[in-house]
């Protein structure tokens, strides 16, 4: 499973093409010693899109992350970020990166205005965008509270805040919600999807698949360096429809597991004519299932 | 120059909330304070306290604030994310060396006072002490350049600092700390504060010592950049 269908797009599509899109990635590899942690990575990412990068930890996630935005040179292979090659970014390309990372300090003294308001003078945005971010992530109240006396949520969402203090077009969240709580988790999704509304492209790594269903318009799913495949959630669940089964339970106890098989339908129109059935369940395959068909591994390892 | 404003101010209030690196600026020059009003020794050299502080606060205070900031920066990855803010490495230890350098200077417009200069005596002296100020902030922004941890930078800086600082104490005691200590920027410093405060002229050595330290810092400096960086 190469990446196949990347490499091809990146054959069919002109150079010119490859600039037009927010994020082009093309052939990357990267290795750390003898380790080989990103193995000829190609993607390309449409303007206004969140795209998601799932993948169990050690994947090479925030490597890749690190790449695009020109903290990490690749081995081999090219990145271009809004045609700005990232390989030697230029200054300018970093007022229109916001990223939110797990490893992007805070300044644990300072309050969270004041957090914000150093970024702010540095953007040179007026000082009011800093209450209006406060409120967008529901942090106002806690504006005076130093940064390290906030809880993990809420550390979260004031890097997250930072991130899109000075409205990015290309945002990179780094396991935005790990380890959060569900109603944090609900929270910063509405506020991905309203960035991008507003017109941000959204690039983010998850291992939670159903984080990257409900956000991203397509996933890449990554595994030991390599992506194994590609395309929209739904898409990559109808491709891999062969893994959909039937749960029968029949009155006399018994549970039946059943394959998505002519065989089994001729099976299973037995037992409605008996009316042996008391239930039935068709199961979908999802991101993780297809996952662990790929890769013999579970997103969540 | 307004990024380096900007990385000044934060500076001030981070410092203003962490009590380790405040105390560093305040407690020499308020030991000597003290030490000038409680003790008064016959035949001791005229504001005695005073030089013998004043060069620990230069010893101490610039090279490891420079230290323990850069190093700190480094391991939680907030200097990163200055960088991502557009900040450029020199802005960024212009803002750092500057608020270190205005606060070393603080304490060392506290000594001059308390020494009793006046006039050009006061320059001089302001002068004097710049001098060793910035030999040392070059150290500390060597250590924290090249260490990435701020356990690391404490480990190699307190050391650093005690050799500089303490050494001209110590050559008071003993001849061959006397002899070793004359080619330490420290100690020149000591002995240029003790000419201006007994009236008497400043030897060419002192001056080529400390000139030779701030090259050789300045080298040291240039070499630990070009190294590691600041990331």
């Amino acid at each position: 499973m190469e990446n196949q269908f990347q490499t091809k797009e990146f054959q069919t599509e002109d150079n010119k093409q490859l600039d037009q899109n927010a994020i082009a990635i093309a052939n990357v590899s990267h290795r750390f010693g003898d380790k080989e942690v990103l193995k000829n990575i190609s993607l390309s990412v449409k303007k206004r899109e969140i795209i998601g990068l799932l993948g169990p930890s050690g994947a090479g996630k925030t490597t890749l992350i690190k790449i695009i935005t020109g903290q990490l040179v690749p081995t081999s292979g090219s990145v271009k970020l809004a045609g700005c090659d990232m390989r030697s970014p230029s200054p300018a390309i970093y007022r229109r990166i916001g990223m939110m990372m797990d490893d992007c300090g805070l300044y644990e003294r300072l309050s969270c205005y004041d957090n914000l308001r150093l970024y702010a003078d540095l953007y040179r945005i007026d000082h009011d965008r800093v209450e209006e971010v406060l409120k967008w992530v529901g942090l106002y109240e806690a504006r005076k509270c130093p940064a390290q006396k906030l809880s993990k949520g809420m550390r979260g969402r004031l890097m997250l805040a930072r991130a899109v203090l000075h409205r990015p077009e290309f945002l990179f969240l780094d396991e935005p919600t790990s380890g959060l709580d569900p109603a944090t988790t609900g929270h910063i999704h509405e506020l991905i999807f309203g960035m991008c509304k507003e017109g941000t492209t959204v690039f983010l790594t998850t291992h939670n698949m159903t984080e990257a269903e409900k956000l991203c318009k397509h996933v890449a799913l990554l595994n030991e360096g390599k992506i194994v495949e590609y395309g929209e959630p739904q898409e990559i669940n109808r491709k891999y429809n062969h893994m959909n089964r039937l749960k029968i339970r029949l009155y006399s106890g018994k549970d039946l597991d059943l394959p998505n098989t002519e065989e089994a339908a001729e099976q299973v129109y037995e037992y409605l004519q008996t009316r042996q059935i008391e239930t039935i369940h068709s199961t979908e395959p999802n991101l993780e299932s297809v996952f662990l068909e790929l890769t013999g591994q579970r997103l969540q390892e | 120059m307004k990024n380096s404003i900007i990385i000044f101010r934060k500076q001030v209030k981070d410092t203003g909330r962490n009590l380790a690196l405040g105390i560093q600026f305040i407690m020499f020059p308020l030991m000597a304070i003290i030490m000038e009003n409680a003790i008064q020794v016959k035949d001791m050299p005229p504001h005695f306290f005073v030089g013998m502080f004043a060069v620990m606060h230069i010893g101490m205070a610039p090279l490891n604030v420079m230290a323990a900031v850069i190093s700190e920066e480094k391991e939680k990855n907030t200097l990163r994310m200055l960088f991502f803010g557009s900040v450029k490495s020199v802005e960024y230890l212009l803002g750092i060396g500057g608020f270190v350098f205005s606060a070393c200077m603080v304490g060392t417009v506290v000594f001059a006072v308390v020494g009793g200069y006046g006039g050009v005596e006061f320059l001089r002296f302001l002068l004097i002490m710049a001098a060793g100020i910035c030999v040392s902030m070059l150290l500390g922004a060597v250590i924290g350049i090249l260490t990435k941890s701020q356990i690391s930078a404490t480990t190699i800086a307190t050391p650093t600092m005690m050799v500089f600082a303490f050494l001209p104490m110590l050559a008071m005691f003993n001849e061959t700390i006397a002899k070793v200590a004359d080619y330490a920027y420290s100690q020149q410093v000591q002995l240029m504060l003790n000419g201006l405060a007994s009236g008497t002229r400043t030897e060419p050595k002192s001056l080529l010592v400390i000139a030779v330290s701030a090259v050789i810092a300045v080298g040291m400096f240039i070499y630990a950049y070009r190294r590691s960086g600041l990331l």
